[in-house]
């Protein structure tokens, strides 16, 4: 448990008590948490247990399981890029490999100032304007490597 | 004067968001009166961002915007070199029927008046008049079958549930729509959401369910947005909650987002995550239908299942039933993706040819060169040669050449594709997505991967070891994740042997 003075701690039980009383609360907490904090937090899981009345072993084999939730923060911005079949028939591949020279790292790395997280994503439902990527949340298409340049160049240089 | 500009994802993706602002800056400066209607997509993706203006004789379309395009658009429509006409005479549109997806592109998404001044919501009222029974023999005779994968008759499952015992029941949407080349469910989400909030209230109302869940994907962040607003509106109107419509019945939802996992499309993981569990499959049986979400009976169905619902009920099951070919009846969203010239979304009665698709509407590849492969059906679904471009679209058609249609995707390919490649990368699919609940899935894949590495770098001997292992992955997997990926890997073996050959010469 946290005690009180934790800085985490007011936030979350108001995130917990806003959401315990939906029937399968723990996606909903999750995902509310990661929407606050960036990652879950270790020091949340053990609230998160608590409040759901489960263990604790339990919140973290849940988080674990999906791709999604995040142990770690990702960096300042997140971009995610489509390696499914449709992007691939139109240079997915390629753009990907583009992606990863230009940050200098592979999936799931964090350039070396933080600025930028790469992620593969399994679709975006953009498959009729492939490739696709998403920046930040905001969703494009059609990407080739000058504009990844230029989307990577608006947002972080 | 009114101008529609998309809010679908695709549509943003390509910069209509940016066009959007430029029409009203630009209205602005010349003082002109615009109402801005931020639509769905009609679903001809290569002209988005498709601007559209509406005058005595219809909508007039424009596309692809570019945000230099804008002040033209409003000075000179006529002579515009972007005019595109009518929009409902493109011919990509007016050769298609239009039924699950009627209003998408056509009315404001978030507006329920819209909704219902283009037939929304005659569907509900008609149920509400029947009895459950009545409703689910209407939808049993329209000969709906699952468009999440499946294929099963959605009555015979709404009957079941109808018919078990129980005092609380849960009409779940399955909004997971994880396979590439699928985007009819986003599409529908964002571009007409009232659609399948009926359709839930329905399927809710003749079964006895008061609650249902949309289990929408995280990777669609539109789709939840407008899914969610929706689920207000509709509530504030009195479409759902305590009453539904007046009627007496109860019936309301909720959006639930999921975590980024594949497998969580599959109906057991599915209701396993929304218990805010790991989305591990069950094995059946007990069915979701008697024992689903927290144990109670579950109706699961796709989006365009349930959103097809409304319009069965609205024309009644014999008009839906018409079209159609052999068991597979009524229309299909086709989403034509990958690389092809005219891409988007293509609802048609069961029936067109996949040469037909892919050559007349679609107009071949992207890039002009010859077509090689075609996917249909998801990564789980089976690579067709040019050489089946005879099969016609349908679930027992495609079955009967080792594929399947799967949520209707269909993703084309060039010649410049390497079949060993995409075969490497459906084993690699699933040993990634894999829920790690049974051996030949989890391990399976991982073998999968190395066996067609072995015969990329030469090794002949290794793909009868593929073969076999494809056949223990097909017996002996919980789910079609590991009993389907054999679909992708063994049409790419059998279609494409040069491809694993090729890599053997290269290698010597
Ligand atoms: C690995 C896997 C993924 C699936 N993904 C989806 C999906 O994203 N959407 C969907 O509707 N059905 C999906 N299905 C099929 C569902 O298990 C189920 O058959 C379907 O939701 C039933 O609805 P329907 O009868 O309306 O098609 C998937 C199945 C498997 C095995
Ligand atoms: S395959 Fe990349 S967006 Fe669908």
């Amino acid at each position: 448990m946290l005690d009180s003075q934790h800085p985490l701690q007011p936030r979350l039980d108001e995130i917990i008590g806003g959401l315990r009383g939906l029937e399968g609360p723990l996606l909903p907490i999750l995902h509310a948490v990661q929407a606050e904090w960036g990652h879950v937090p270790q020091e949340a899981l053990a609230v998160i247990a608590s409040a759901l009345n489960i263990s604790r072993a339990e919140v973290h084999g849940v988080m674990s399981f999906y791709h999604d939730f995040r142990e770690e923060p990702a960096g300042t911005h997140l971009l995610r890029i489509c390696r499914a079949e449709a992007c691939q028939a139109m240079g997915g591949a390629a753009l990907a490999e583009a992606a990863k020279a230009r940050l200098g790292v592979d999936w799931h790395g964090t350039t070396a100032d933080g600025g930028v997280t790469l992620e593969p994503v399994f679709c975006l439902g953009l498959c009729a304007c492939a490739p696709a990527a998403q920046i930040d949340g905001r969703v494009v298409g059609r990407v080739d490597a000058d504009r990844l340049e230029a989307l990577l160049k608006e947002c972080c240089a | 004067m009114k101008i529609y500009v998309p809010r679908d994802a695709a549509a943003r993706a390509l910069g209509a968001d940016a066009v959007a602002k430029a029409v009203v800056d630009q209205a602005a400066r010349r003082g002109v009166a615009v109402t801005l209607v931020r639509n769905g997509s009609r679903g001809m993706v290569w002209l988005e961002p498709l601007v559209e203006v509406e005058t005595d004789a219809g909508r007039v379309g424009f596309g692809p915007v570019e945000v230099a395009d804008v002040a033209g658009i409003l000075d000179a429509p006529e002579s515009h070199p972007k005019a595109l006409g009518l929009v409902e005479a493109i011919p990509f549109l007016a050769r298609q029927t239009r039924l699950t997806f009627q209003r998408v592109g056509v009315v404001d998404p978030l507006s329920l008046d819209d909704y219902e001044a283009h037939h929304g919501l005659k569907g509900l009222r008609r149920a509400l008049g029947m009895t459950g029974a009545e409703v689910v023999a209407e939808v049993k005779d329209s000969g709906l079958r699952g468009r999440g994968g499946a294929g099963f008759p959605t009555g015979i499952k709404w009957e079941t549930v109808r018919t078990a015992p129980g005092d609380r029941k849960y009409i779940v949407c399955n909004a997971d729509e994880g396979d590439s080349g699928t985007f009819a469910d986003r599409m529908l989400m964002e571009g007409d959401p009232f659609t399948l909030i009926e359709g839930m209230t329905i399927a809710g109302i003749s079964v006895g369910a008061t609650k249902g869940f949309v289990y929408l994907r995280s990777e669609y962040p539109d789709a939840i947005e407008v899914m969610t607003e929706a689920v207000r509106v509709a509530r504030a109107r009195g479409v759902l909650g305590a009453s539904v419509l007046g009627s007496g019945h109860a019936f309301d939802m909720e959006i639930r987002v999921g975590a980024g996992a594949y497998v969580c499309g599959e109906e057991t993981s599915l209701l396993n995550s929304l218990e805010g569990k790991r989305g591990v499959v069950r094995a059946k049986p007990p069915l979701p239908a008697l024992q689903g979400f927290m144990g109670r009976p579950t109706v699961v169905n796709n989006v365009i299942s349930l959103a097809t619902v409304p319009v069965i009920l609205e024309k009644g099951a014999a008009h839906y039933r018409d079209f159609g070919l052999g068991r597979s009846r009524g229309t299909i969203p086709l989403q034509i993706a990958g690389n092809v010239k005219f891409g988007g979304l293509f609802e048609a009665a069961f029936g067109l040819s996949l040469g037909a698709i892919i050559n007349d509407i679609a107009g071949g590849t992207a890039t002009g060169r010859p077509v090689k492969a075609v996917q249909v059906g998801g990564p789980l679904g089976a690579y067709f040669p040019v050489a089946k471009f005879g099969t016609p679209f349908g679930y027992e058609e495609f079955d009967g050449q080792g594929g399947l249609i799967g949520h209707a995707g269909i993703v084309v390919f060039d010649d410049s594709v390497d079949m060993l490649g995409m075969a490497r990368f459906a084993m690699e699919f699933c040993a990634i997505e894999s829920c790690g609940k049974c051996t030949p899935c989890r391990i399976g894949a991982v073998r999968g991967v190395e066996t067609i590495d072995r015969i990329a770098r030469g090794d002949a001997a290794a793909i009868p070891l593929l073969t076999d292992l494809c056949e223990t992955m097909k017996d002996g997997s919980l789910c079609a994740l590991g009993g389907f990926t054999p679909f992708p890997v063994m049409s790419a073996l059998t279609q494409f042997p040069d491809d694993f050959a090729r890599a053997k010469e290269a290698a010597e």
